[in-house]
């Protein structure tokens, strides 16, 4: 079986592979390459899922790594039931968004090269995801990064798309600081970095070592999943194709850093500290960028800024020890989230390009399958019940009243309302209403071919019935049942507060009203275009321009450096450093020069300088 | 001809160079054929040496010696091990690659030319497998004289200035270095009975306290300045942009390691217990070397200063992974000099092949490459990502390794959590090397083509293919598989540790007078 395993990355790694060597031949047909590479893909994941359904688990080990002294670690491979859930939905979704991509990249003068990232792509996540240590944990962690890269770049004549691309490098590195500090410091500590080793031994480790081994590796998580204080740069990369919004942005990469707290949580338990943190960090993330994503007028921006929100709500899960809650909504936000990206893919791509919301409207009436698909993903990213996010989320919320302080409840429901507000503002700003873009445009605003809209009603039947698996029952739900083996099923206890039925009621009433809010907003009366955007006090100022955060980094990090390296460069290396060492050369020679003129050539002066030096001698001789 | 295997790669080169110098004045390509060739030869052979390797012995291996100047002490030692062999390789290996490189490059005095390059390659390879003072001290020395011409005759319009500056400067410490050896000659032989020059029998010898001081400051010097580490640094990028690619590559590739490969084979072992008491202050410099080679690098407008400064940092790597005395550090250190050598040598190579069709290495000079050469762009993506130390690609499992060592190493340290501050603000080097990489990178292959000049830039050729693709072959292999390189060093790192460990606690027992930090940072190195 753990052969079979090896194959699931070595489908899309053929066809990376196939597209870079030949993609100059290949060009308009890479998609035959591509796509069925992750058909096989996703249909061997099932199959190991349903080898773990049965109740199996297995490891792998490929072949010895890096190896010096007693650092030992190989390729490995752990197959349980949060990475077989985890495989299924990124070959799944990235199948489904695969295919998607014929269709939007269709013409595109990268077509192989973008295939070459995806499939690439694909199996990074893939062997991240797969992953038996933390060594290959981190390597394919910084691999997504460098697709991540990539992808962003695409478009790499685009000063933004670069620029983009470069930041969301730097600023997962400066995650990545803290998150191979870690993995070190749990070298040093346990001996070993083995997921089932170090788990075992974890009592070993006291409390404070943990915490800091724990924080270290939330810096990663931070990075990675676009948490406060490193969220900069995902809004940013919806430079890149919108497939790739949906595939790394939404649905997969972004959420590694919720598996991999998921997956340490012994060691975050150790902690205790280091839970409360993760919460509270995904918590206001939570709220935080929601408010941002209330103002922004791009499509993808408000997408982008739901994303660093709804990963908020993972972690704070995770923070309150509800991982089977967490994981579960990040398979539900995959599919919602990747709904609602490739519909607005979809529909930037019906208008040329146009991604403005101030330029959009009136879209519904030509473009059905778009506007019904998309509002299935509102639906399920507001918690309107019986979508999957409803599910999901509600779970999260119920965990964080029981487990976690009120507070961070209350950010939470707060959250879920102001959800509802702006993700029916965009439903409402770009499918109804009277249109608002240029004549032209409209005039050829037209519905997306099959080969997009296909992968857009799958995954809204997705969101539609995967909250059944969510359903709570007398059994604890089975989505929990499932991946107990990895995370034990909390005890029955009774909190007390409110009943987990008043709980429903409140965040169904927090979704409904953010519904009903958006529409007296913005279907209640006219709309006009140029008041969408353009602030109307500080408050929304503030908001509208994501709290400043990129221009306080820019003051406080960016700029500074730079100060610092001219400095360096130019005064310092050239100044001094170098300086110095001319200076000697120079103190040699002129030195040198002055003893030249003792060189007269006379014999007369040497038999003087002889003389005079032979009297000092015996001078010197006598008064001793 | 296995007996003497050792010393057919160390002299083929000479040989061939004097082969070289018989040929016809006119016939250039017969020239450059026959160079190259000589150095692919002499690859081949010294492949016999990796084959031959016994993994399992830390000792020297291939030895040959006999009787050159027995009055003095002075013989004709060679042997190699675990150290040292991969740093023989990668001088061949990379020593072919440069003379493949430079054909179109280096288009008056050829003969001279390639005569130089396998001139040098013999003085390197020396340098390498030297196991007696005097005959490495020649040729440490020799080696310059090639070099010096290399920047001096073919290099850019600056050239006489940085060949002078790079030989005075790499003069100025090894002359230091002369007069340790000379002291450690008499205070041995004053100590033994026997004056000689064998490193063998010297490393067992335990040097006066005192003394030891100082001849360990001697060799450092020596070898910080070839290194270069912060301050002893400013000679490099002025001979890196002046040098011509070819020699560009084999500056970084190779000469460089010859002061981190001075550090392991001739500080540690010699002068243990210094070694260890003046570790903390190669720390410093070490990191000051990382952050502020990248700091300046951010900001170079010349590629090449912008490589040359990279070297500093990377370097800084190397040094600290050595001083850890970890098997992790050491093993890191030796691979990451091997890495430094394949993706530097690559980055110059690259940059050559853009010199070669702008005439220009300025940053500023390019822009929106990928659109025009892209086969040129996704090698360069490769090498730059291998540079910043992705996962994947050599320099990961250098820079991890040689971090880990420093981690192990704090956590045992005498000095208490502060310690820990070595491995964070190495780490914080990562980030600042992806910094400038990428942006680098970014200025030079995204965006609009912004110059005309641009326009009709031809894409790799297939000789500049067969120069780069076995280059990138290894920093795929290292990166993937490392274990067949790893493997070769571990044994010999091991063992060294052992010695330099069992030897600075023999020196302490014989110097009662110790303090006490130095008795717990001997004791506390790490066991691991």
């Amino acid at each position: 079986m753990s052969n079979i395993v090896w194959l699931i990355p070595l489908f899309p790694l053929l066809g990376t592979l196939l597209n870079a060597l030949f993609g100059r031949w290949i060009d308009r047909k890479a998609h035959w390459v591509a796509v069925p590479a992750l058909g096989c893909s996703f249909l061997l994941s099932c199959a190991v899922f349903l080898k773990v359904w049965q109740g199996e688990t297995f490891t792998g080990d490929l072949f010895p790594w890096i190896q010096a002294g007693s650092f030992r670690t190989s390729v490995t491979a752990l197959v349980d039931p949060l990475s077989a859930v985890m495989l299924l939905v990124v070959t799944g979704v990235g199948f489904l968004i695969h295919v998607y991509s014929v269709g939007y990249m269709h013409g595109d003068p990268g077509y192989a090269r973008f295939f070459t990232y995806l499939n690439f792509f694909v199996f990074s996540m893939v062997m991240l995801v797969l992953a038996g240590n933390f060594l290959v944990l981190y390597v394919f962690w910084e691999a997504v990064g460098l697709c991540s890269y990539l992808l962003i770049g695409f478009w790499y004549t685009r000063r933004s798309a670069a620029d983009a691309g470069k930041k969301a490098f730097i600023v997962n590195r400066v995650g990545d600081f803290g998150f191979g500090l870690g993995v070190m410091y749990l070298w040093v500590a346990l001996g070993t970095l083995d997921y089932g080793e170090v788990f075992a031994r974890i009592g070993a480790l006291s409390p404070t070592t943990a915490t800091v081994i724990a924080l270290l590796l939330f810096m990663g998580a931070c990075g990675k999943s676009a948490q406060l204080p490193l969220h900069t740069w995902l809004p940013d990369a919806m430079e890149g194709p919108t497939p790739v919004s949906a595939l790394i942005h939404a649905a997969t990469m972004v959420t590694a850093g919720v598996y991999m707290v998921a997956r340490s949580h012994a060691l975050f338990e150790r902690s205790g500290v280091a839970l409360d943190v993760v919460a509270w960090v995904g918590g206001i993330t939570a709220l935080f960028a929601a408010t941002i994503a209330l103002a922004q007028t791009d499509i993808k921006r408000v997408l982008a800024y739901s994303t660093i929100s709804q990963l908020g709500y993972m972690f704070a899960g995770v923070g309150v020890g509800a991982y089977a809650a967490a994981i579960f909504h990040l398979v539900t936000h995959a599919f919602f989230k990747a709904l609602l990206f490739l519909g607005a893919g979809s529909v930037i791509h019906a208008q040329a390009g146009e991604q403005d919301l101030r330029k959009m409207g009136g879209l519904a009436p030509r473009m059905m399958a778009t506007t019904v698909t998309f509002l299935v993903g509102a639906a399920g990213l507001a918690g309107l019940p019986p979508f999957a996010g409803f599910f999901s989320k509600d779970e999260i919320l119920a965990s964080s009243y029981h487990r976690g302080p009120l507070a961070l409840w209350a950010l939470l429901l707060i959250g879920a309302f102001l959800t509802a507000v702006y993700v029916f503002r965009v439903v409402f700003l770009a499918f109804f209403g009277a249109p608002r873009m240029p004549k032209e445009v409209a005039q050829h605003v037209h519905e997306s071919p099959l080969v997009m809209t296909v992968p857009l009603g799958v995954l809204a039947l997705l969101t539609a019935v995967a909250g059944a698996v969510g359903i709570p029952s007398a059994h604890g739900m089975a989505f929990a049942r499932f991946v107990s083996p990895v995370f034990p099923l909390p005890e029955g206890v009774d909190h007390g507060g409110l009943s987990a039925y008043a709980l429903l009621v409140l965040s169904v009433v927090a979704a409904t009203a953010g519904v009903l809010l958006a529409w007296l907003v913005y279907r209640g009366r006219p709309v006009r275009a140029e008041a969408i955007g353009r602030p109307r006090n500080r408050l929304h100022a503030l908001v509208l321009n994501k709290y400043y955060v990129d221009e306080l980094y820019d003051a406080v990090f960016v700029r500074p450096t730079l100060r610092a390296a001219g400095f360096c460069a130019r005064t310092l290396d050239l100044g001094v450093v170098d300086g110095a060492v001319n200076g000697v050369g120079r103190l040699v020679v002129g030195w040198a020069r002055s003893m030249r003129a003792l060189q007269t050539g006379y014999v007369m002066n040497y038999a003087m300088a002889t003389l005079a030096g032979a009297v000092a001698i015996v001078g010197f001789l006598l008064w001793r | 001809m296995m007996g003497h295997v050792l010393s057919i790669v160390t002299f083929l080169p000479a040989l061939g160079a004097v082969g070289v110098a018989l040929l016809p004045r006119g016939r250039a390509a017969l020239v450059r054929w026959c160079g190259f060739l000589v150095a692919a030869a002499t690859f081949a052979v010294s492949l016999l040496l990796y084959v031959g390797f016994d993994a399992r012995d830390p000792g020297y291996q291939f030895v040959e010696q006999a009787r050159w100047m027995p009055s003095f002490g002075i013989s004709y030692h060679l042997g190699i091990d675990g150290i040292s062999l991969l740093l023989v390789l990668l001088t061949t290996f990379l020593s072919a690659v440069a003379l493949l490189s430079s054909w179109r490059a280096i288009e008056g005095r050829v003969k001279e030319f390639a005569v130089s390059m396998l001139f040098l390659e013999t003085g390197m390879l020396g340098v390498f497998v030297s196991l007696d003072l005097f005959l490495f001290y020649v040729f440490w020395e020799a080696m310059l004289i090639p070099m010096y011409l290399v920047i001096g005759v073919w290099g850019g319009p600056a050239r006489i200035y940085a060949a002078i500056k790079f030989i005075l400067y790499t003069l100025a410490g090894s002359v230091l270095m002369l007069v340790a050896i000379l002291v450690l000659y008499f205070q041995h032989g004053g100590a033994t009975g026997n004056y000689t020059f064998d490193l063998p029998v010297l490393a067992r010898y335990v040097v006066p306290r005192g003394v030891e001081v100082w001849l360990f400051l001697a060799f450092a010097l020596a070898f910080a300045i070839k290194v270069p580490m912060f301050p002893f640094h400013t000679w490099l990028p002025d001979a890196h942009v002046e040098a011509p690619t070819a020699g560009s590559v084999l500056l970084a590739g190779v000469l460089l390691k010859m002061g981190t490969y001075g550090f392991l084979r001739f500080c540690l072992p010699l002068f243990p217990a210094a070694s260890l008491a003046f570790a903390p202050w190669i720390f410093a410099l070490a990191l000051v070397g990382i952050i502020y080679g990248a700091w300046v690098s951010m900001v170079q407008p010349d590629l090449k200063k912008l490589v040359a400064y990279s070297s500093v940092s990377h370097l800084g790597f190397v040094v600290l992974g050595l001083f850890t005395l970890t098997p992790q550090g050491l093993v890191g250190g030796i691979i990451q000099m091997v890495n430094h050598g394949l993706s530097t040598g690559a980055l110059f190579l690259l940059v050559g092949v853009l010199y070669e069709r702008r005439h220009t290495r300025l940053i500023a000079d390019f822009g929106g490459l990928w659109k025009v050469v892209p086969a040129f762009s996704v090698l360069f993506l490769i090498v730059s990502l291998s540079s910043l130390g992705l996962p994947g690609l050599n320099g990961f499992v250098g820079e991890f390794l040689i971090l880990v060592g420093a981690f192990a190493w704090a956590s045992q340290a005498a000095a208490g959590p502060s310690a820990y501050l070595v491995p964070v603000l190495a780490s914080s080097g990562i980030i600042f090397a992806a910094i400038y990489m990428l942006w680098m990178y970014q200025r030079v292959c995204f965006g609009e083509i912004a110059h005309d000049a641009n326009r009709g830039l031809r894409d790799l050729t297939p000789r500049e293919w067969a120069v780069l693709l076995p280059v990138l072959l290894f920093i795929f292999w290292i990166g993937v598989y490392p274990r067949p390189f790893t493997g070769m060093t571990e044994a010999s790192a091991q063992a060294l540790i052992a010695q330099v460990r069992s030897k600075a606690a023999a020196a302490a027992a014989a110097h009662p007078r110790v303090s006490r930090a130095d008795g717990e940072a001997i004791a506390g190195v790490g066991g691991r």
